[in-house]
C-alpha cells in the first residue's frame, strides 16, 4: 500500500508517525500540497484546531485537502482532527473554518478546562478489546446526520467516535496511549479504498 | 487490566496537553484584546500576565501572580488554552490559579521567587505545570517535583536569543552526553546532575527528555523561533517579542508560520518581510548578574 500521509503543521503528528512506524506502515509528512500526491490516506492529528485551520490556509493546503476528501481519500482525525472534519461546529473561534466531510456537529472543548481532561477505556465498534483513550480538552459529537455511524461512546453515552464513508473521526488520542488498534482500523480502511489521487 | 473510567489529572493527561501544543507558539498577553489578537494570529495558547517581562525588567519591584479578574477576562476572551504564572515556590498562588481553572501553571523565574530553597510540590495539584530550566539537572529536578512540561529559560524580556540558545544547547547536549555513557557511569552522572538515578537512566536509555521541551526567553523574530526549532525545541514561548514590537498581529502570525516551516528557508524569508520594528532589546552581556532572571530557580 502507498504511504499514509500525516498532516504535520502543528500538534502531535510525531506520535501518529511513530504509531504507524511501529506497525510497519510507511508514512509521509504532509506540509505542502505536493505531499498529498500518491498517499493512500491522511491523518489530521491532535493539536489546536484554530492553529491547524490557519496554517492549512497559509500553506495552501486547505483547498487540496477538501478536494481529496470529496474524491474519497480515506481520512482520520483525532481530537483537533475531528473538529476539522466536522461540517458544523459549536463554540468555534471567530472566523474558524473546517475542512468538513462528516455530517455532524462537533462541540469544541466540551468537557471544560484542562483539569477536566481524563482517561477512560472505550468500546469501539469493530475492535474486539476496549481502547485506552486520553481525552485532552476534548471535543464531542453532539448531532449526527444520516449516513454517519457511531463507533464509540463514553460510559455516559456521549459520542466520541464516528465514521461516514472513508472519513473517521474520534475525540481522543490513541497515538499518545500506545494504542495501535484504531490506526490498524484506519490502515484497513485505506487498503480497502485503494485510493489513487491520479484518478 | 482494570477498566478505567473518567480518571482525571493523571500524568498522561497532564503531559498530554503539552503534546498537543507541540509545533506551536505560546504568547504572553496582558489584556483580553491582546489575547484575541494572539488567538487570531495562530497562538496555540496564551500566557496571561499583568506585565510582559520587558516591563517587569524596566519597572523593577516585586513581580507577582496576576489579578484573578485579568485572568478570568482572558479565559473568557479566547477558546485556546490559557496559562498563567505563579512565583517559584508560591504554592498558594498556584492553588488560586488552579481554582481559576487555568489550563497550565508556569512556575516562573520571570516573577520574583517566593522561596529561595524549594519549588512547588507539583504532584499535589490537578492542573499541570510547566517549569523553566537552564540545564538537564535542573530540568530533571522539576520532573521529579511533578512538572508536566519543560521550558528552557533563556533571558526573558531582552529580545536577545543568545541565552535561549545557550540553555537549549546545554539541555539537549547533556541528554546526548548521557546516552553515550555506560550503565555504571550513570551513578556519578546522577550525582553530578543532582537528579534521581531512575530519571537519569530513563534519559540515557531513550536518548530524550521525559517531557515536552519548549524554549523561551529572548525570541523576537521568525528567524529566532526557527532557530530554536532547528535546535530541537518542541515549540516556543514568545513573551515581550510580540506586543513590544511595531506590528504585533503581523509579527505574531509570522512567528507561527516560521515555527511550522522552521526548516524551509524560502518560507522563512517570506514571512520575515515587512514586519516593522522588532522589540528594541537589551544585550544580555550588558545586564549585571543580579538582573538576570535565569539565575532564579535551582
Amino acid at each position: 500500500m502507498n504511504p499514509i500521509g500525516v498532516l504535520c503543521l502543528q500538534g502531535d503528528f510525531r506520535e501518529h508517525l511513530q504509531t504507524f512506524e511501529s506497525m510497519g506502515q510507511e508514512t509521509i509528512r504532509v506540509r505542502k500540497p505536493q505531499d498529498l500526491e500518491g498517499i493512500s490516506g491522511l491523518v489530521i492529528p491532535g493539536g489546536e484546531s484554530t492553529v491547524i485551520d490557519k496554517l492549512s490556509k497559509s500553506f495552501a493546503l486547505r483547498d487540496p485537502i477538501i478536494k481529496h476528501i470529496h474524491e474519497g481519500l480515506p481520512i482520520f482525525g483525532t481530537c483537533a482532527g475531528l473538529i476539522l472534519l466536522a461540517d458544523r461546529l459549536k463554540d468555534a473561534a471567530p472566523g474558524q473554518e473546517t475542512f468538513g466531510g462528516l455530517d455532524v456537529v462537533v462541540q469544541r472543548n466540551a468537557f471544560g478546562s484542562q483539569v477536566d481532561s481524563f482517561e477512560e477505556d472505550v468500546d469501539f465498534d469493530g475492535i474486539s478489546h476496549s481502547v485506552h483513550a486520553a481525552f485532552i480538552r476534548a471535543p464531542i459529537v453532539t448531532e449526527i446526520g444520516d449516513g454517519v455511524s457511531v463507533l464509540a461512546k463514553l460510559k455516559d453515552g456521549r459520542v466520541v467516535g464516528v465514521r461516514q464513508g472513508n472519513i473517521l473521526g474520534i475525540s481522543f488520542h490513541p497515538e499518545v496511549t500506545g494504542e495501535t488498534s484504531i490506526h490498524e482500523y484506519f490502515a484497513d480502511m485505506c487498503r480497502s479504498a485503494n485510493f489513487s489521487s491520479n484518478n | 487490566m482494570t477498566d478505567k473510567s473518567n480518571e482525571k489529572s493523571t500524568p498522561l493527561v497532564k503531559r498530554g496537553l503539552a503534546e498537543m501544543l507541540k509545533g506551536g507558539v505560546i504568547m504572553d498577553v496582558v489584556t483580553a484584546d491582546q489575547a484575541k489578537i494572539a488567538e487570531d494570529a495562530g497562538a496555540v495558547a496564551v500566557m496571561a500576565l499583568e506585565r510582559v517581562p520587558a516591563d517587569i525588567r524596566a519597572q523593577g519591584g516585586v513581580a507577582r501572580m496576576s489579578d484573578p479578574d485579568l485572568i478570568d477576562q482572558i479565559i473568557s476572551a479566547v477558546s485556546i488554552p490559557v496559562m498563567a504564572k505563579a512565583r517559584i515556590g508560591h504554592f498558594v498562588e498556584a492553588q488560586i490559579l488552579q481554582s481559576l481553572k487555568v489550563d497550565y501553571i508556569d512556575e516562573s523565574e520571570v516573577l520574583s521567587p517566593a522561596d529561595y530553597v524549594h519549588h512547588i510540590d507539583k504532584w499535589k495539584f490537578d492542573v499541570p505545570f510547566v517549569c523553566g530550566a537552564t540545564n538537564l539537572g535542573e530540568a530533571l529536578r522539576r520532573v521529579t517535583e511533578g512538572a508536566a512540561m519543560l521550558r528552557s529559560k533563556g533571558e526573558a524580556g531582552t529580545g536577545d536569543v543568545s541565552e535561549a540558545m545557550k540553555h537549549i544547547r546545554t539541555i539537549l547536549g547533556e541528554v546526548r552526553a548521557l546516552s553515550a555513557k555506560s550503565e555504571d557511569e550513570l551513578y556519578v552522572a546522577a550525582k553530578e546532575l543532582q537528579a534521581p538515578i531512575e530519571l537519569v537512566r530513563e534519559v540515557a536509555r531513550t536518548g530524550k527528555l521525559p517531557l515536552v521541551l519548549f524554549t523561551a526567553g529572548g525570541i523576537a523574530t521568525p528567524a529566532d523561533a526557527a532557530l530554536m526549532m532547528q535546535m530541537g525545541a518542541d515549540g516556543v514561548f514568545v513573551g515581550s517579542g510580540i506586543f513590544k514590537s511595531g506590528n504585533p498581529a503581523a509579527r505574531a502570525a509570522a512567528i507561527v508560520k516560521a515555527t511550522t516551516s522552521y526548516d524551509d528557508p524560502d518560507v522563512l524569508a517570506n514571512v520575515s518581510r515587512g514586519l516593522g520594528e522588532a522589540m528594541v532589546g537589551i544585550n544580555v552581556s550588558d545586564l549585571p548578574a543580579p538582573h538576570r532572571l535565569a539565575d532564579r530557580g535551582w
